[in-house]
């Protein structure tokens, strides 16, 4: 066999095996706070599955002890990338005290961790954005190489603070990479019925930046990406607008029925380019992957998440009383 | 002691807290350069350089949100809005974001982002650019909002909301800027947060009020004392969260309390201040709690006549202070 893409790219046999460990880490957790959402133990679910190469494969191009992210809340691969466990997500899901996001005071997947550089997130959509470019700016001040990495959906790409945020981002050439996840739906509304632009990275001329379309499904794409986009930033280029381009697998969340605004086949055809499979296959074709260690591989993350949700569910959740800490410095 | 404008301690509180941490830096439209199209920020551009004095695109949202994305890298950012009517645009990132984030991520982040805007009337400046908007943000846990009303108190209090940890609304009066002048010492001094000021000591009637209004109090109260009207004058300075221990003091002191803002009635400030005072005086009060506010219309006319209506005056002040005493 010819240079694997992955060795073309820099990333060693242990590397890319790490990524297929964190992007099957992610849709384990996924599917099993379904069932806990569907068994009536937990009361929300809005998933990551689809997007796990997109999230794992950027996370890796970035550096996980300098770098921050600003994610959006389906980035569970991203978090898990960057030092959140999965009993942190367990607890969350559950709403428990000792959930390090929000101490059980947001829903799930509003991420946030200080101490591993993830911003806190909101609900209303792309607030985000402007966060991650005065981090950037902040790092231009400070005369620091990291950079900031901000996600989002489609449809957010038409928020006003996208634009506003990449604007001032290209104005002052700051080191913030910007991934539009274009997972092709905002809800129920379809791609089309949200942008008349050709493509979302169409979108980055106007804010003076280079702006690329890559396949979702393959992290080694978006790793690409996000590696030459990094590389950019920290060498005072400026930003860049990337959009990976996959599908959401799942509803939008545990309390939308998709089954309302897009058909089965539709999402038969998607699963078929689902990137926990394709990218096994991959691995297996580089001979880095074979039955023993994808079955060590399962048995692994199977242990973690009925862990993570053991202990989760078992936690204590925060006392009543403690609603009233923390609306200012104490 | 020097004397000073009240704009000119905005830029002297600004000055010297950049002076005193790098961290501290401003960014707003025309901020930089120009010095800001009042000039809060003259002079910065040229001692601390581009980015700390930064002119931003001109987009309120990216403004508060780059700023409170600084803050929670732990820079201490002090963000412009040109005008306060301008705010609008910003109204998610300050409400949903730098409102909630220490509570949200249970005491993880913060987010230490000073805004500052000129804010009140009587400059003809029309519908959107006279407006007080404090009520706005007046329910938002989190949130903390200062309208100072003189020089002295503006740069102790810009100090403090600098320094502080969470977000702060600043709102400086416009017309105050150059018609107020007042001592200022040029040492460091800090003034807290939360703390209401009595402005002046009186026995026959108590006014609560805040900003500009102060003045027009403390112009009406000195001609009422030639007739014997004694008025106390409270200054809320922080007008949320509400200093209700000097609210209830100062309330009970004459028993006869009338309240003042320059903002739409309904829904104001005062409206609040009039809560707590039913809560917790009403066997201390000899009349019914007074309002004097702006009327209930969208924002202040252009037209002098109408402006002059809108406005809060000291001969406004005045008859409601009589019609109280008499009562």
């Amino acid at each position: 066999m010819s240079t694997k893409r992955h060795e073309s790219l820099g990333l060693s046999n242990e590397q890319v095996i790490e990524m297929y460990k964190t992007m099957l880490l992610a849709r384990k957790i996924d599917e099993r706070m379904w069932l806990l959402n569907r068994a009536g133990k937990i009361p929300f679910v809005i998933s990551c599955q689809g997007q796990e190469a997109a999230q794992v494969g950027a996370s890796f191009a970035l550096n996980r002890s300098e770098d921050y992210v600003a994610p959006y809340y389906r980035d569970m691969g991203v978090v898990l990338a960057f030092g959140m466990t999965a009993k942190d997500l367990m607890l969350s899901a559950f709403a428990k005290a000792e959930d390090p996001n929000s101490g059980g005071r947001q829903m799930p997947s509003h991420f946030g961790q200080k101490k591993n550089r993830i911003l806190s997130g909101s609900s209303p959509v792309t607030t985000q954005v402007p966060h991650a470019v005065g981090v950037a700016l902040a790092a231009r001040m400070e005369k620091k190489d990291f950079v900031s990495f901000v996600t989002l959906g489609e449809g957010s790409s038409n928020q006003g603070d996208f634009h506003e945020g990449l604007n001032f981002a290209g104005v002052h050439k700051l080191p913030v990479i910007t991934m539009v996840e274009n997972n092709k739906y905002a809800i129920s509304v379809p791609i089309e019925k949200q942008i008349a632009a050709e493509k979302v990275s169409d979108r980055a001329i106007g804010y003076g930046m280079p702006g690329f379309t890559v396949d979702g499904n393959d992290p080694l794409a978006v790793y690409e990406a996000v590696k030459e986009a990094r590389d950019r930033a920290v060498n005072g280029e400026g930003p860049t607008l990337i959009e990976a381009v996959s599908y959401r697998l799942t509803a939008h969340s545990s309390d939308d029925d998709d089954r309302t605004y897009r058909n089965k086949e539709e999402v038969d055809e998607a699963k078929k380019k689902d990137s926990i499979f394709t990218f096994a296959t991959y691995l297996q074709e580089a001979g880095i992957l074979n039955d023993e260690l994808e079955t060590e591989i399962n048995d692994e993350i199977n242990r973690i998440v009925n862990e993570a949700t053991d202990y989760a569910e078992n936690a204590p959740y925060a006392e009543a009383e403690s609603a009233l800490k923390y609306v200012y410095e104490e | 002691m020097p004397v000073m404008s009240y704009i000119q301690a905005v830029t002297a509180a600004l000055k010297e807290e950049m002076q005193r941490d790098e961290k501290v830096f401003v960014l707003g439209e025309d901020v930089g350069k120009k010095g800001g199209v009042f000039r809060a920020t003259d002079g910065l551009y040229d001692e601390f350089g581009e980015y700390r004095v930064l002119d931003t695109p001109l987009a309120e949202s990216a403004i508060a949100g780059v700023g409170i994305g600084a803050a929670m890298y732990g820079m201490r950012p002090v963000a412009e809005m040109q005008f306060a009517d301008f705010i609008m645009p910003a109204v998610n990132q300050i409400i949903s974001e730098a409102a909630k984030l220490r509570y949200r991520s249970n005491n993880d982040w913060n987010a230490p982002i000073t805004i500052r805007a000129p804010y009140g009337g009587g400059v003809h400046g029309a519908l959107y650019h006279s407006q007080s908007v404090e009520a706005v943000f007046a329910n938002q846990p989190g949130l903390k909002i200062v309208m100072p009303s003189t020089p002295y108190d503006v740069k102790g209090l810009l100090k403090a909301a600098i320094r502080d940890n969470d977000p702060v609304l600043f709102f400086e009066h416009k017309r105050a800027y150059r018609l107020l002048k007042g001592e200022v010492p040029e040492e460091d001094y800090v003034l807290p947060i939360g703390k209401a000021d009595v402005k002046r000591e009186g026995s026959d009637v108590t006014i609560i009020t805040y900003g500009l209004c102060v003045h027009f109090a403390l112009q009406a109260a000195e001609k009422l004392a030639e007739e014997g009207i004694d008025a106390h004058i409270l200054d809320l300075r922080t007008v949320y969260p509400l200093d209700q221990e000097a609210i209830i003091e100062a309330a009970k002191k004459t028993g006869k309390v009338l309240l003042i803002t320059e903002d739409n009635k309904e829904g104001s400030i005062i409206g609040e201040v009039a809560a707590i005072i039913s809560e917790n005086c009403l066997f201390d009060l000899d009349a019914p709690i007074q309002r004097l506010a702006g009327p209930d219309v969208p924002a202040m006319p252009y037209a002098p006549t109408m402006e002059k209506y809108f406005m809060i005056n000291p001969d406004k002040v005045e008859k409601a202070i009589r019609d109280l005493a008499e009562f």
